[in-house]
């Protein structure tokens, strides 16, 4: 074999890039993904428009239970004046909703409040339960192993919308945020301890690994030192890819009326209302679900140029 | 073969069992009195001690849990004396509101579930895997691009937004179609498909979405696989190549998704049914919920704990019988 001679370097091209931390050549390829970067736009765009409710609603003027009679016709059964559904009456920016005149903007300002909270929270949740037990599943193998498994596998075939609604349905007086965190997490955890399991099996057969448990060190240090940061790219991207599910379960289970209560505002709970007006007054169904399609669109399309960019072997293109 | 059959069958009782007992747990452990929302609002005290000991209710739980598995498979007689009345395999006791059987009330609503389920399957088949292969065959072209946006977008649409657009659209605006309402396929089958078409397209279209990317990635990884290039270098045509070698092991993976998703659906698309109100088992359910009928959620809950199990098996068993390797895990 002849050795061959590398290729001289010019070292104006070092100089040039920056020593690029893998996260930081992850987040410049991102960045050239036109379609990825919408969907983080839309992301932020709704995170602030959350964050900032209260502001914004103190700019134009009407807060989320507000009632003004004044934009409705009582004669025609409380349909919004104006048309577009109210569209600028009396200060309302999107209109109002039919019967007690509830000012639409405030109402999706706070409705994505109550969205994100719980599917972010779900998300934490889901994370902490899921690559726990998927990595001590995965890293210690045997009896242990197969408990968890089979643990997995009888929740996954529990039919999860059904149940979630079986057991929203009986408990009555409880924080039903906080309850739809739970109960939405429970049926979702074993999707990713699966995932984080196979590669944890996968992991613990490396070479490093096993340098570093031949060199003595402690199981938990092997699995937060070693283990745990080559999983980080699979969790960020899995999480991703659950929010908008999450999303969509919550409005789910909030339309059916199991979910988020009024008088707290939801979207869930305002495309239920507005079914009884869609022939009248579009505006009312239109608004909601745009914004339930519009967050659970930026999440798919981060999550999957995500998957593109941090996992190349879990990618489809 | 039947040992693999016989485990897993063993394994499908026992998942059934588990989720008979939790159900159960979730009904009967919780605050709501049962008796109490059997005799209704205005019961006096005696009443309700009566009717409780007439269901049972003051029995240890376990002997409970197992009466209402019994009964499932060989019938109670509930109440007493002239009250009685004999409730036949399968029995899953009486809904609180309408004092019918429960499973005579979800197999009269059942035909409507499954026509949902089959006709809106067959519809995302189609679409979904028309889309993923040519995709897939024209890869990175602007088809593909399109295609591939188009099912990002169409799999972010809510059902909800898909129902009212089509509703208010095609119904309200245009007039094209009647509003649907449920008409039995053997009265007039035109009818049925015709008031069916808009669920249908609601429930297909975010579901043919994911299909046509599964397909699409399923089709290109396996139009990479040594066995393809070795059909090329033979020199065999590329339409024989895609048609015979390409797209047969390509499917595999979506038969398994399609046995699931049909599984989860026959027992009703509860958001889908409330929409277009289809009177259909996910309606049951989602009527029985705001109500409160306890024996209908529970009865519901099983029968679709049940599809969803057996046709997680009849993949399973369609797998190992097509690759042996399947048997051993």
């Amino acid at each position: 074999m002849t050795t061959t001679v590398p290729p001289v370097q010019e070292p104006t091209e070092r100089q040039d890039q920056a020593p690029a931390s893998p996260w930081r050549s992850a987040w410049r390829r991102l960045r050239r993904r036109p379609i990825a970067m919408t969907g983080l736009g839309i992301i932020v765009f709704f995170v602030l428009a959350a964050l900032l409710a209260p502001v914004l609603t103190g700019i134009s003027g009407w807060g989320p239970t507000d009632i003004d009679k004044h934009a409705v016709n009582p004669y025609l059964a409380g349909l919004p004046r104006g048309s577009f559904g109210g569209v600028g009456v009396n200060g309302h920016w999107l209109g109002v909703e039919p019967g007690l005149g509830h000012d639409i903007f405030a109402r999706l300002l706070y409705g994505a409040q109550v969205s994100l909270l719980v599917a972010f929270s779900a998300a934490l949740l889901i994370t902490l339960v899921g690559v726990t037990l998927g990595v001590v599943a995965g890293y210690f193998g045997g009896k242990t192993d197969m408990v968890i498994s089979r643990f997995m596998d009888i929740m996954m075939s529990f039919p999860s919308l059904i149940f979630m609604i079986a057991l929203l349905s009986v408990a009555k007086d409880v924080n039903r945020i906080l309850l739809l965190i739970i109960v939405m997490s429970l049926f979702t955890w074993p999707y990713i301890a699966r995932v984080i399991r196979g590669q944890t099996i996968s992991l613990k057969h490396r070479e490093y690994v096993e340098a570093a448990r031949a060199s003595g060190t402690g199981s938990a240090r092997i699995v937060l030192t070693e283990i745990l940061p080559n999983l980080t790219s699979t969790i960020i991207v899995y999480i991703t890819l659950a929010i908008p599910t999450l999303i969509g379960s919550e409005a789910g289970l909030t339309y059916l009326g199991v979910g988020v209560q009024p008088p707290t505002p939801s979207w869930g709970q305002m495309i239920a209302d507005s079914e009884l007006y869609y022939k009248l007054d579009p505006m009312f169904f239109i608004l909601p679900c745009a914004c339930l399609f519009l967050v659970v669109l930026g999440f798919t399309l981060l999550g999957d140029a995500l998957r593109d960019v941090l996992d190349p072997k879990g990618g489809n293109g | 073969m039947t040992t693999f059959l016989l485990r897993r069958l063993a394994g499908i009782a026992l998942t059934l069992l588990v989720i008979c007992a939790v159900t159960f747990t979730i009904f009967y452990l919780l605050p709501n009195d049962p008796a109490q929302a059997f005799c209704g609002k205005d019961c006096t005290p005696d009443h309700v001690a009566q009717v409780r000991q007439q269901m049972g209710l003051n029995r240890p739980l376990i002997v409970q849990f197992g009466n209402y598995v019994w009964a499932i498979f060989a019938g109670r007689t509930m109440g007493s004396g002239s009250f009685a009345v004999h409730c036949g395999f399968p029995c899953f006791g009486y809904s609180f509101q309408t004092g019918m059987p429960v499973w005579s009330m979800i197999t009269d609503r059942l035909p409507i579930s499954v026509s949902l389920a089959i006709g809106s399957a067959v519809l995302w088949l189609a679409m979904g895997l028309l889309a993923g292969v040519v995709s897939a065959l024209r890869r990175n072209s602007w088809v593909d691009r399109v295609l591939m946006i188009g099912t990002i977008g169409a799999a972010a649409m809510p059902v909800y937004f898909t129902a009212m657009l089509l509703l208010y659209f095609f119904c309200s605006q245009l007039g094209l179609i009647p509003y649907p309402r449920y008409v039995n396929f053997t009265d007039d089958p035109v009818g049925w498909a015709q008031n069916m078409l808009l669920p249908w397209i609601t429930l297909a279209l975010a579901t043919a979405a994911m299909y046509a990317r599964m397909t699409r990635s399923s089709v290109l990884e396996t139009l990479s696989e040594p066995f393809v290039r070795t059909a090329r270098a033979k020199g065999l045509r590329e339409r024989r190549v895609v048609n015979k070698h390409g797209l047969r092991p390509a499917l595999t993976p979506v038969v398994t998704m399609l046995g699931m998703d049909l599984g989860g659906l026959l027992a009703g698309a509860v958001i889908t049914e409330q929409l277009y109100g289809l009177p259909g088992v996910g309606k049951l359910f989602a009527d029985a919920l705001h109500k409160s009928d306890q024996p209908v959620i529970m009865g519901v809950t099983l029968v679709a704990s049940f599809f969803i199990v057996t046709s997680n098996l009849v993949v399973d068993v369609l797998y190992a019988w097509i690759d042996p390797r399947a048997r051993l895990s």
